[in-house]
């Protein structure tokens, strides 16, 4: 299905109608299986039961990019291709990425007191992400801020392309610095170096994360939808009264 | 060419005559670092190796606070309007316009710096390197600060949303302008590495922000 079927709302918001109850079921299946799984994987020799923080944690981090990601490509489509949902898109992804780098930050941080004996350093990884959350927050002031909601979009839109240049550099930042954060240890030549019976476990949970975030964005892109309605039909009616 | 000098001539002069306030920002600049010795205490000691930090924090907020007026008093008067139609493309006008406003703000912070590191005891020896760092870094803070004055022009919000825009992007060059003017970190990994990247990140924004700032005003104000 071409992207430009999609530009029209009452064909996307059946479409949503249809699938978002199967989205909503496998996330739920899919988090009840990671969540089992991880908590049947075993300790770490080292860092005992706390290793279990990073189901959620790292999960959390990817999905805090992936969310800044999709705000990057639908930016994108309201700056050049003026597709109509590509600001639904964005405005619904910016306060359900905020969430995922909370999760992440919070997780990182209650991970850090036990393994690392601090809360909290001014590492370049941490930091990075910190940044990307306060990036959010701008992104989320400017639509709390726009009275009008195209022009708000747009403004959101080019915050978004500027704001991507942090996204490298939270992925690369323990490569590039000296960090506290360890290296990355999934996605590197040589394959993964963690053991087989956590790294199952973990990707199961970054799956039923992945089709959380699918769930909640296309939701909150309905909801907007609606509520952009909403707001048209209470100005007719304003209009209406007027006459 | 014509149209560029002009430009940056008029903004010049708006910015120091009657009611352009260019100065504000260095006296600006002076206040919060002067406020600082309060907040901590006259340890002089202390406040020579915090110095430079405090030097870059009050660069960053005195240019952060003429920001708001760069495009919103054109805006205001119509004068804005005038300058998109015109025959300068837009992003060469907006580059008149930043280094109209680094002239009249940045460079005075350049000259009251020196003064006020000696207020705050920092090394003699870090003034160099410090003031070479300030001067490569704080046109990067216009260019970076161009993208969040164009978004809040359109949206007819200064101010608060100006820094929570553009306070997250400039932490790069408060990290590695630092890091260029501070004597210990220097012992460790040389002036040089920072202040090349300083250069890199001053560049990099001097052809990225007249671009995204031109985008957001060509998007925001139909």
């Amino acid at each position: 299905m071409a992207m430009i079927e999609l530009a029209n709302p009452t064909r996307f918001l059946r479409i949503v109608d249809r699938l978002l109850p199967w989205f909503a079921a496998a996330t739920a299946l899919i988090l009840a299986a990671g969540l089992v799984q991880a908590v049947q994987a075993p300790d770490d020799y080292q860092q005992g039961a706390t290793v279990k923080i990073m189901f959620l944690h790292v999960p959390a981090a990817w999905l805090s990019m992936v969310g800044w990601a999709v705000m990057t490509v639908a930016a994108l489509g309201t700056l050049v291709w003026r597709h109509p949902l590509a600001d639904v898109a964005a405005k619904a992804a910016a306060p359900i990425g905020a969430g995922f780098t909370l999760i992440c930050l919070i997780t990182g941080s209650l991970w850090g007191r036990p393994t690392w004996g601090t809360y909290w350093v001014w590492d370049a990884r941490l930091t990075s992400e910190l940044v990307l959350f306060l990036l959010y927050l701008g992104v989320l002031a400017l639509y709390w801020t726009a009275e009008d909601p195209g022009r708000g979009a747009r403004a959101a839109a080019v915050l978004s392309l500027v704001g991507a240049i942090d996204l490298p550099i939270v992925k690369f930042s323990v490569d590039w610095w000296n960090s506290l954060h360890q290296g990355e240890s999934i996605f590197r030549a040589g394959g993964p170096v963690i053991d087989a019976s956590i790294l199952w476990p973990l990707a199961v949970m970054a799956m039923a994360f992945f089709l959380l975030f699918v769930t909640l964005h296309l939701a909150a892109m309905r909801n907007e939808i609606l509520r952009r309605r909403v707001r048209t039909m209470q100005m007719l009616q304003a209009q209406e009264a007027k006459a | 060419m014509n149209a560029f000098w002009a430009l940056l001539i008029r903004d010049m002069r708006i910015a120091l005559r009657a009611g352009g306030g260019a100065l504000i920002g260095a006296v600006f600049f002076l206040i919060v670092v002067v406020t600082v010795p309060f907040a901590v205490g006259p340890d002089l000691k202390l406040l020579g190796r915090i110095g430079p930090a405090v030097l870059w924090l009050g660069a960053l907020l005195a240019s952060l606070l003429a920001l708001d007026r760069l495009f919103a008093a054109d805006h205001e008067d119509g004068s804005l309007d005038i300058l998109m139609t015109g025959e300068l493309p837009l992003e060469l006008t907006i580059l008149a316009k930043a280094v109209a406003h680094w002239l009249t703000t940045g460079v005075p912070l350049l000259f009251v710096a020196p003064l006020l590191g000696l207020m705050l005891d920092i090394d003699p020896a870090a003034m160099g390197p410090l003031l070479a760092a300030l001067s490569v870094g704080t046109p990067a803070l216009t260019f970076i600060g161009l993208v969040g004055a164009a978004l809040s022009v359109s949206l007819r919000r200064g101010g608060l949303l100006l820094a929570v825009i553009v306070l997250p992007l400039t932490i790069p060059i408060l990290v590695f302008g630092v890091s260029a003017s501070d004597l210990a970190s220097a012992a460790r990994a040389g002036f040089g590495p920072a202040f090349t990247i300083l250069c890199a990140l001053s560049l990099a924004s001097l052809v990225l922000g007249p671009f995204a700032a031109a985008a957001a005003l060509r998007h925001g104000l139909d």
